[in-house]
């Protein structure tokens, strides 16, 4: 089985970019990947895409050749969708791929555009995520759906909103200096509290904003780092994916997310590490309470207690676990369909050095991106270690 | 309707039974509980499938009033939406007759259905017992 090496990566900026086009956010994230990693288009076997509601925001399907020919690219396209984990699961496939020997040179990313159907519909295009015969149509929305989840976890292991709060504070915290991030200012406890409520107990400084963007990877087997001299210092040694019912209602717990676990204990396996070999971790934080979640699942903490991580400074920047260094989902910003590869492009930097953040995980050799679809129905976990 | 029409019978066939005080679930022979269309248990597998009534009441596990809805549901915000234990099912549904703040988790609920605003999807709805 072949090894799977980052040899580039390319970020667009994340934020408002209402006049750009899909294809052009991900021609800026896609031709910077290429650049980084030093490839040209001819040499690239296939192209995996992730893009959640193109359909309802740009109204168009079937964006695998458009990803391929944004890019000046004549192979093998395709369109990965799991709501918010699109392109996690993109990477996935591409891992999958490569490790297989089907291919030694693949672009995987994932684009979306959202800021400019406005907020009401950006709020319905989310909810389709959830289950629209069962949830949406009693009224559920996606803030709402993670909601009723953070009510569920409350009332099993406690917490507070305070304690969340601490989750908002230390991610626009991370995203001061990345240059990518939507949010580059930082936001008090008190700030947190006080903004207005969107689906109790959640508020606005609790979720992610609605984002455009686009993030791609150049993944090469280690054949090709070899022989054709590509500098790709870090490798990905783990991939896992989980899947759940779509339906809170169909769950065996609403506090627990079981996805999660699957996808890190095969990622794990695969990687030969445990939960105690990680040293610094992408997670999807959608809301902050699932940062929460993410990090109980990832066996990260023992259930019931990572509520409190971001408060008593163990998940800040300069605590024994850096969480979301990038600024995660709610800082840097969730373009829904980039997130998934977003999370490998920072993971990547934080790694080999150029990250902004990269000076607090110095000595880190091994990190882990967590990517989380729905209410956690779809979940891809993948470990990356600095190659020695 | 014969037994293996009844158990494929979808979303509107089990608003309309809330709707007539019939409700039902589906159930496997392994004894999960699943709402419809099903042709397959979603916890097992099992493709032995019969309606059974659905419980007359409930219990809420968790709810959120929800501040900013979906444009469907733009004319009740806020809203509560919860999430029901009724023993084999569980159900998500809004909760009416009852101020936000008046809604607990433990709280006993029945279902029913009612008229969205926008009137062309009925929604399911929990009513305080």
């Amino acid at each position: 089985m072949s090894s799977v090496r980052v040899a580039g990566v390319g970020l667009t900026p994340f934020g408002e970019h209402p006049n750009r086009t899909t294809r052009d956010l991900f021609a800026e994230a896609g031709v910077a990947a290429m650049a980084d990693a030093g490839v040209d288009a001819e040499v690239i076997d296939a192209v995996y895409f992730g893009n959640f509601v193109g359909e309802l925001a740009d109204a168009q399907g079937h964006q695998g050749p458009i990803a391929a020919e944004c890019l000046g690219v004549d192979a093998p396209a395709t369109r990965f969708e799991s709501a918010c984990a699109s392109s996690g699961v993109a990477v996935r496939h591409a891992v999958r791929a490569i490790e297989s020997g089907d291919a030694d040179v693949v672009v995987v990313g994932g684009a979306e555009r959202m800021t400019h159907a406005g907020t009401d519909a950006a709020t319905g295009m989310l909810a389709t995520a959830a289950d629209a015969l069962y949830e949406v149509s009693a009224g559920m929305t996606f803030p709402g759906a993670y909601a009723l989840m953070t009510d569920a976890y409350f009332d099993a292991y406690g917490g507070s909103r305070r304690d969340l709060a601490h989750v908002a504070v230390k991610n626009h915290e991370h995203a001061l200096e990345n240059e990518h991030a939507q949010f580059q200012f930082s936001v008090s406890v008190d700030d947190v509290l006080d903004a207005p409520t969107v689906a109790s107990p959640l508020g606005l400084l609790d979720a992610c904003p609605v984002t455009d963007g686009a993030s791609a990877l150049v993944l090469v087997s280690e054949t090709v780092a070899r022989e054709a001299d590509v500098t790709a210092p870090v490798e990905v040694t783990g991939s896992g994916q989980g899947t759940d019912k779509i339906a809170l209602q169909d769950r065996e717990s609403l506090s627990r997310t079981p996805a999660t676990e699957t996808a890190a204990t095969e990622a794990y396996e695969a990687a030969g590490i445990t939960p105690a070999d990680v040293d610094v971790v992408e997670v999807h934080d959608c809301f902050t309470s699932a940062e929460v979640f993410a990090l109980e699942a990832l066996g990260l903490f023992e259930a019931g207690e990572a509520i409190t991580a971001a408060r008593d400074g163990t998940t800040r920047r300069d605590g024994d676990l850096p969480v979301n260094l990038s600024g995660g989902l709610k800082a840097k910003g969730h373009p829904v369909g980039a997130t998934g590869a977003s999370q490998l492009v920072e993971m990547t930097r934080l790694l080999r050095g150029d990250h902004p953040n990269s000076e607090y995980v110095a000595d880190a050799t091994t990190g882990i991106t967590h990517s989380a679809g729905g209410t956690v129905a779809s979940t891809t976990v993948h470990v990356l270690e600095e190659c020695t | 309707m014969s037994p293996d029409q009844d158990q494929r019978r979808g979303h509107d066939a089990f608003l309309d039974a809330v709707d007539a005080d019939d409700a039902f679930y589906v159930e496997c022979s392994n004894g999960h509980g699943s709402l419809p269309p099903r042709r397959a248990c979603p916890h097992c597998g099992d493709q032995q499938l019969a309606e059974r009534s659905l419980p007359g009441t409930g219990r809420v596990q968790a709810h959120t009033v929800v501040h900013v809805p979906t444009e469907e549901f733009a004319g009740r915000a806020p809203y509560v939406t919860a999430i029901a234990d009724f023993g084999p099912v569980t159900l998500t549904g809004l909760v009416v007759d009852s101020r936000a703040e008046d809604v607990e988790n433990g709280m006993t609920v029945a279902v029913d259905t009612d008229e969205t605003p926008e009137g062309d999807t009925p929604a399911l709805v929990f009513v305080p017992r």
